[in-house]
């Protein structure tokens, strides 16, 4: 297998507690599964995008990636090394070429630490670099931000500021993967461009993947070469991106690109009704059905297998957009 | 790739600042203008005991109960020894015993919490348990206790205050931790591989000085008069080494020959007690007000 990371049926689970009784073993609760069961795989320099709802599991498989949470089933492999599931081989390998950019530009930084200090982190816990003063400054410099600012604090820095020295840290160990979880949140938009050009420039200049968490289905379009659309913790549908915006197969890809695409329009598109599902009580059969404005009978009952064709898309749906018979496999 | 990043002047503000601003908030306030005069008066004389002419312990039979005076200026007590001057080097003993004691408990507070906060579970609950199985101890109990058997001494003052107080450092620290071991700095340290003693010590800990040291304001109150009270029940400090509580129980005694020995004793803790507090209310009120504490 030639690619950077592959996830092979990766399942994250989270205790449901389930008050005293449950505490005490009495009364346990099934636990809630955040992640079910997610294959992809991510080829070296190109970037991933996984989009989905608020809780549909994209950040908890994130974290689960660099150790951050638990693995309860499934495999993840890096660079053909296991580093989680079956003989993994532990974490230490992915560490140093794994980096990782968190949601929130300010609150990733440590608030009482300088931009030097915060800089500097990742070469001291490596013991990597001889002088990490000198690093910093080549960091700063490498996001386009001046040499003073290695003296200031977060609450020091605006938000467009404070993600650029984000995006030094994880650049610090020249990483060959970074996760990014919704690196454009909170952005001015002018911002939001720049942070792109910045990360296409790097992707270009020192071949960086990205494996990017985001609602902005803008960003997906521009930058994505593959993409992947959660529900409630599974992949429906996956693939390359112009493929899946030209045609998407899965309803709640189509729904979710008509909604993203004109905002102003959204009798355009199918809408999504209700809320997302609790994934304490999944709806049987496809999940998404109580929501789907196009569910059959058997969408209720039976869950859709995988349809794959090639390596160019694959989705779990009974009754597939643009596809003239239910259930007959499409060519895209 | 663009330019630094257009908005710098917004964000060049602050620096050391906001922590004057916060003292001049303090000021601002009458009642934490109040305490910190009362507290800065309280520290210099501790600081300025040695500038008194009289020594704290020296007896002067001829001049015994003598009235406030030029020369006396609290008067003598039964001793004749001069007030005055063993109210200043009491308040040695009471800052002494509140920095030491208080020194500890939060030392150990913030390891011992930031054990139960950071680790796992079972942790946890033990030390949660420990905690709440010291706080249940009634202090006078606890200090009868250790006394009987230690014998009265300072260092046992300082343990009965270090056990008092060591819980509410801990589980304050413990529900910090339990709060920022989510926050994403934290993940981001992890996610690099840097160790847990590591992350603790250089992200976790540096947000929890503050709510702490407004803690530590509001406790030391409680830790003089436990010393005061532990040194008048004579379960502290041991005669003649003055301290406000044994000064205020030989006034006591003698309340029928003169009433200057009890208000010596009595004035300073009042003072040092209520000007803490002050203190200590106006910066939780103005930094913190979730850490507000019933009773």
């Amino acid at each position: 297998m030639s690619a950077l990371l592959a996830i092979e049926d990766l399942a994250v689970r989270f205790p449901s507690g389930g008050g005293l009784a449950g505490r005490l073993g009495l009364r346990p609760l099934p636990p809630i599964e955040a992640v079910a069961g997610v294959s992809l795989a991510l080829e070296a320099g190109t970037t991933y995008a996984l989009v989905g709802e608020s809780g549909s599991g994209k950040s908890t498989l994130a974290r689960a990636i660099v150790g951050l949470v638990p693995v309860a089933r499934g495999t993840i492999r890096f660079q053909g090394r296991s580093v989680a599931g079956p003989g993994a081989e532990g974490l230490g390998a992915l560490r140093r070429d794994v980096a990782i950019l968190f949601q929130d530009p300010v609150g990733s930084l440590s608030p009482r630490r300088t931009v030097r200090s915060i800089l500097a982190e990742p070469f001291r816990v490596h013991g990597v670099a001889a002088d990490p003063g000198r690093e910093v400054q080549r960091l700063l410099a490498e996001v386009g931000l001046a040499a003073d600012f290695a003296h200031r604090y977060p609450h020091q820095l605006s938000g467009g500021q404070a993600r650029r020295v984000g995006v030094a840290r994880a650049l610090a160990l020249r990483p060959k993967l970074v996760i990014a979880d919704e690196p454009t949140a909170g952005l001015d938009v002018s911002v939001q461009g720049e942070l792109l050009n910045l990360m296409n420039d790097l992707q270009a200049r020192l071949g960086i993947a990205f494996l990017m968490i985001t609602h902005n289905l803008h960003v997906v379009r521009h930058v994505a070469h593959r993409m992947g659309v959660m529900y409630l913790g599974r992949l429906v549908e996956e693939g390359a991106t112009a493929v899946i915006f030209s045609s998407p197969r899965h309803r709640y890809t189509e729904a979710l690109l008509a909604a993203g695409a004109e905002p102003d329009a959204r009798a355009g598109g199918p809408a999504i009704r209700g809320e997302v599902p609790s994934l304490i009580a999944r709806p049987p059969g496809c999940e998404f059905h109580p929501r789907c404005g196009f569910a059959l009978a058997r969408c209720r009952t039976e869950a859709p297998g995988l349809t794959a064709i090639g390596t160019l898309r694959s989705f779990r749906c009974h009754n597939p957009a643009g596809v003239a018979a239910p259930g007959a496999p499409a060519g895209a | 790739m663009s330019a630094p990043a257009s908005d710098d002047a917004a964000a060049a503000a602050g620096g050391r600042a906001p922590r004057l601003a916060g003292l001049r908030a303090v000021v601002a306030d009458p009642m934490g203008a109040l305490g910190l005069v009362m507290v800065v008066v309280v520290i210099a004389a501790a600081l300025l005991a040695d500038l008194s002419p009289h020594n704290p312990v020296a007896m002067l039979p001829r001049e015994r109960f003598a009235d406030p005076g030029l020369v006396h200026w609290l008067g003598t007590d039964h001793l004749g020894r001069d007030l005055f001057t063993r109210v200043l080097h009491g308040a040695r003993i009471a800052l002494l015993v509140a920095l030491s004691a208080t020194a500890i408990s939060l030392a150990g507070g913030l390891v011992l919490g930031m054990a139960a906060g950071y680790g796992p579970r079972w942790l946890d609950s033990a030390l949660l348990l420990v905690f709440d199985a010291l706080r249940s101890f009634p202090t006078v109990m606890l200090a009868l206790a250790l006394v009987t058997l230690t014998g009265p001494s300072l260092k046992a003052v300082v343990a009965v205050v270090v056990i008092a107080t060591l819980p509410g450092y801990g589980r304050v620290v413990r529900a910090q931790t339990m709060v920022l071991r989510h926050a994403e700095f934290v993940l981001a340290a992890r996610a690099l591989g840097a160790p847990a003693p590591r992350v603790l010590a250089l992200d976790v800990m540096p947000n929890l000085i503050g709510p702490l040291l407004i803690l530590v304001s509001m406790d030391i109150p409680v830790v003089i008069t436990i010393e005061a009270g532990m040194s008048f029940l004579g379960l502290g400090v041991r005669p003649p080494t003055p301290s406000w509580g044994t000064i205020l129980n030989d006034g006591y005694a003698f309340i029928r020959e003169s009433p200057w020995p009890a208000i010596a004793g009595g004035l300073p803790i009042v003072a040092a007690t209520l000007g803490f507090t002050f203190l200590g209310e106006t910066l939780r009120d103005r930094f913190d007000p979730r850490l507000r504490r019933e009773g």
